[in-house]
């Protein structure tokens, strides 16, 4: 049951009670019709059902009760007498109320029209009691004229009641509430303060002048000030701030303002303009203005200068949007430019030629800075992608009855538009699982020590060439053994084997899983984190889940900055060239036979006293030949596992542009894709987890 | 450390509703079915705010909102009225006696949480 539901539940239970209060207060009635109480009574229960049936969506039980409340009003303010007509008119509302609380709220309309007219004629003698009309048009709101978008600049004056504080409102609230809409310059008039020995210290005695630069419209300034405008005074003038600065001016005036203003009339600023000197020193000098009022203006004239002078620079070095087909287009062709330069590099040091290697290293120089500031153009901020969970999570835990945060850190993380505009499913589904699975109803958390309030934190940070995205929540954690339970059941794990958490857990990116007890709404159907699990290995991604009981579930996603291009290592084995992110790589050593552990058909590799298991691309690939007498090896470190990959020599370092190897090699495992080198060959790219996970832990 | 505010109304859907949503929104609250236990159950807390239906019986909403303007611990908290359109004589009775805003029934969560995060920083 929703929330809304539930309350929508809890009305219905009072109003049934009210009525059975009401019915036996308009039987007591009939017999004390002058009894206050009791009319009062009446009034208050009429008044409940109809104010709270309006705020629980019982539209029409509210309109009609409002009928029933009028008459009684005018009974408790003598201008109606009770009768016994009332006290039947009264008790038939009563049964009709009942019947619509009872029904869907369409109970017969019939008899609520003839009510409604009735009561209406005793509210109002004489004149003809007109039908309800079934709906009447819904109130429109003000006009564009007063609506947002357009960014004006408002000068609003607020005098507020000297009584504003003993009302319990604080003017410096109202004065935030306003800098929140827009940029705003705040002048306080202290000249009302009184001396000392008369001041009264409740008072408001301060008054303000606000400019206030906003694309929301007069309405939302009006909003601010909605419980207060009525006791003080509000003026809110509109600024034209469409006088071009080019045209020789600087904007208003200062006397025009103060003229505009109502501050001084223009005949006081021709006298004090005769004096020829500074306007503002002569107006205070000669007591015609207070240094504040000339202060105030002064400071409006700069607020409208800098708004002109933003809105020209804003012009000039505004931003252009492009289709981002077209930016794809220019990666690509960038990517081309990296293939032809690595090949003009290769064959200038072939040549020899000292013009040419010189024109080359230009060329390599220019094409680096070409790359990085063209992947940049597709980069963009993850904070957008997170905004869009905060009301994801607010519904969600309304649906659920929790009560759930959701903290966000590095939202300014940039990342490939491609990697996000995908990114944005997974993450979604990794949300509602921890609110719908991990967060448990608050009074589950109480229970079990921990505030109501469950949080999700949502963390985007740089490292090296990838984006570490953590989505961490202070739920109830996995439970290892219902995870067992379940992979055992679907056959997924053998019910004999043991295994740690990590690999229980990693089981919920199995196809098909799911330990949710009840399916919901929001999941469990068991479709969800394979396909997460998936999403993200597409886009050269790894997913971790760690989690203990009772504390929480932290689900860590490493992402590529691009999906472009990468610095890569470039290796050979057997003849065929091979590249691996450089980012993995931790060094490159010799593999000595000495170093080579042989312990039970595992390889593994003694890095400087530390155990380092490791593949070898010939067997892996089943390349053949002989492998020369020294090999390489590659230590890569993945999430902190190190793991190395024997190859035949390692070249160096390569600008890899990546080309994906197309639907017949989609399954190959080990490759993720190929890059074009620069004498033309092909070389392919080691898939790394991959190929650890061949190795796995034993 | 979490704002406290009073709520007092005595349909006991609407007080259901009202405390569910500001607890949601992250205040404390206490809860009173008309102007005398508010009273009784405010004795010796601060609130931050409060919100008060106007028609309650034993002590309704105006004379609720005198009596707080008279204690010392309340004379300049805000406290917003809970209307109907119908009301306008009674709002200007609670605004005469020293209600700081109100709002008009029916409304809905999101509007409450925004009324009470104009008074209550």
């Amino acid at each position: 049951m929703g929330m809304a539901e539930t309350h929508r539940e809890a009305f219905r239970d009072e109003a049934l009670e009210l009525l059975s209060e009401l019915e036996s207060a308009l039987l007591e009635l009939e017999y004390r019709p002058d009894e206050q109480e009791l009319i009062g009574r009446t009034f208050r229960a009429m008044h409940t059902i109809k104010g709270s049936g309006g705020m629980f969506g019982f539209t029409e039980i509210s309109d009609f009760t409002h009928e029933v409340e009028t008459v009684f009003d005018l009974v408790r303010s003598g201008a109606v007498a009770v009768d016994k007509e009332l006290i039947d008119l009264t008790l038939r509302s009563c049964d009709l109320i009942r019947a619509m609380l009872e029904g869907d709220g369409s109970a017969d309309a019939e008899t609520r029209r003839k009510l409604t007219a009735l009561f209406r004629d005793i509210a109002r003698p004489g004149e003809p009691a007109s039908l309800p009309s079934e709906d009447s048009a819904p109130a429109t709101e003000g006009g564009s004229a007063a609506g947002g978008d357009v960014e004006r600049v408002y000068r609003i004056r607020f005098i507020p009641s000297r009584d504003i504080l003993k009302t319990g409102t604080d003017p410096a609230l109202l004065l935030d509430e306003l800098r929140q809409l827009g940029s705003c310059t705040v002048i306080a008039h202290p000249e009302r303060i009184p001396r000392l020995d008369e001041l009264e210290p409740e008072d408001c005695h301060t008054f303000w002048d606000v400019l206030l630069t906003t694309n929301r419209g007069i309405n939302a300034i009006r909003d601010v000030f909605i419980f207060v405008e009525d006791d003080g005074e509000l003026h809110i003038d509109v600024l034209d701030t469409h006088v071009s600065l080019s045209e020789g001016s600087t904007g208003k005036k200062l006397g025009e303002i103060l003229v505009e203003r109502g501050d001084l009339s223009s005949e006081d600023i021709h006298k004090a303009l005769s004096f020829q000197r500074r306007l503002g020193e002569l107006l205070v000098e000669k007591g015609m203005a207070s240094p504040a009022q000339v202060e105030s203006a002064l400071v409006e004239q700069r607020h409208v200068r800098e708004v002109q002078q933003r809105r020209q620079s804003n012009e000039a070095a505004a931003s252009i949007r492009v289709s981002s087909e077209r930016l794809d287009k220019l990666v690509n062709l960038v990517g081309e430019l990296v293939t032809v330069q690595a090949r003009l590099s290769m064959t200038a040091d072939h040549r020899c030629d000292p013009q040419l290697t010189l024109l080359a290293e230009e060329v390599e120089r220019l094409t680096a800075e070409l790359r990085d500031s063209t992947l940049t153009l597709r980069m963009m901020p993850i904070g957008g992608c997170f905004s869009r969970f905060t009301r994801l999570v607010r519904d969600l835990s309304g649906e659920l009855g929790k009560n759930v945060e959701l903290v966000t850190c590095g939202g300014e993380t940039e990342l490939d538009k491609t990697v996000l505009e995908r990114l944005n499913d997974p993450l979604v589904h990794i949300i509602r699982n921890s609110i719908d699975h991990g967060i448990e109803t608050p009074d589950v958390r109480l229970a079990g020590g921990k505030p109501a309030q469950g949080t999700v934190r949502l963390t985007a940070e740089h490292s090296g060439d990838s984006v570490t995205i953590t989505i961490e929540d202070d739920g109830a954690g996995l439970d290892g053994d219902a995870i067992r339970a379940k992979a055992v059941d679907r056959g997924l794990l053998n019910p004999s084997a043991a295994s740690c958490d990590k690999e229980l857990f990693s089981l919920i990116f199995a196809p098909g899983f799911s330990t949710a007890k009840t399916v919901t709404g929001v999941s469990g159907r068991g479709v969800g984190m394979d396909v997460v699990k998936r999403a993200i290995d597409s886009l050269r991604g790894s997913i971790d889940i760690s989690s203990r009981r009772g504390i929480g579930t932290v689900i860590t996603i490493r992402l590529p900055l691009t999906l472009a291009i990468i610095e890569t290592l470039l290796v050979k084995a057997a003849g065929e060239s091979y590249v691996m992110p450089l980012s993995l790589v931790e060094e490159c050593i010799e593999l000595n036979r000495v170093d080579a552990v042989p312990s039970s058909g595992n390889r593994l590799v003694n890095v400087r006293g530390g155990i380092v298991p490791y593949v070898s691309l010939r067997d892996s690939f089943n390349l053949g030949g002989a492998a020369p007498d020294i090999e390489q090896i590659v230590i890569t470190n993945l999430s902190g596992n190190r793991f190395g990959i024997v190859v035949d020599s390692v070249v160096g370092e390569h600008q890899t542009v990546i080309k994906t190897l197309g639907r017949v090699y989609r399954n190959v495992e080990g490759i993720s894709g190929a890059t074009i080198l620069g004498d033309g060959d092909i070389a392919l790219i080691l898939d790394i987890p991959a190929l650890m996970g061949g190795t796995g832990p034993q | 450390m979490a704002h406290t505010l009073l709520v007092v109304d005595d349909s006991a859907s609407m007080r259901q509703m009202v405390t569910f949503t500001l607890k949601d929104a992250g205040y404390e609250v206490i809860a009173a079915a008309h102007g005398k236990e508010a009273l009784a159950k405010l004795d010796g807390t601060r609130v931050s705010m409060v919100i008060t239906d106007l028609n309650m019986p034993e002590m309704d909403g105006i004379e609720l909102i005198r009596q707080l303007r008279s204690r010392p611990g309340c004379r300049f908290i805000p406290i917003v009225m809970l209307t109907t359109e119908s009301q306008e004589a009674k709002k200007q009775a609670g605004r005469q006696a020293g209600a700081s805003g109100w709002i008009v029934k029916p409304f809905n969560p999101d509007q409450l949480v925004e009324t009470v995060r104009k008074f209550v920083k």
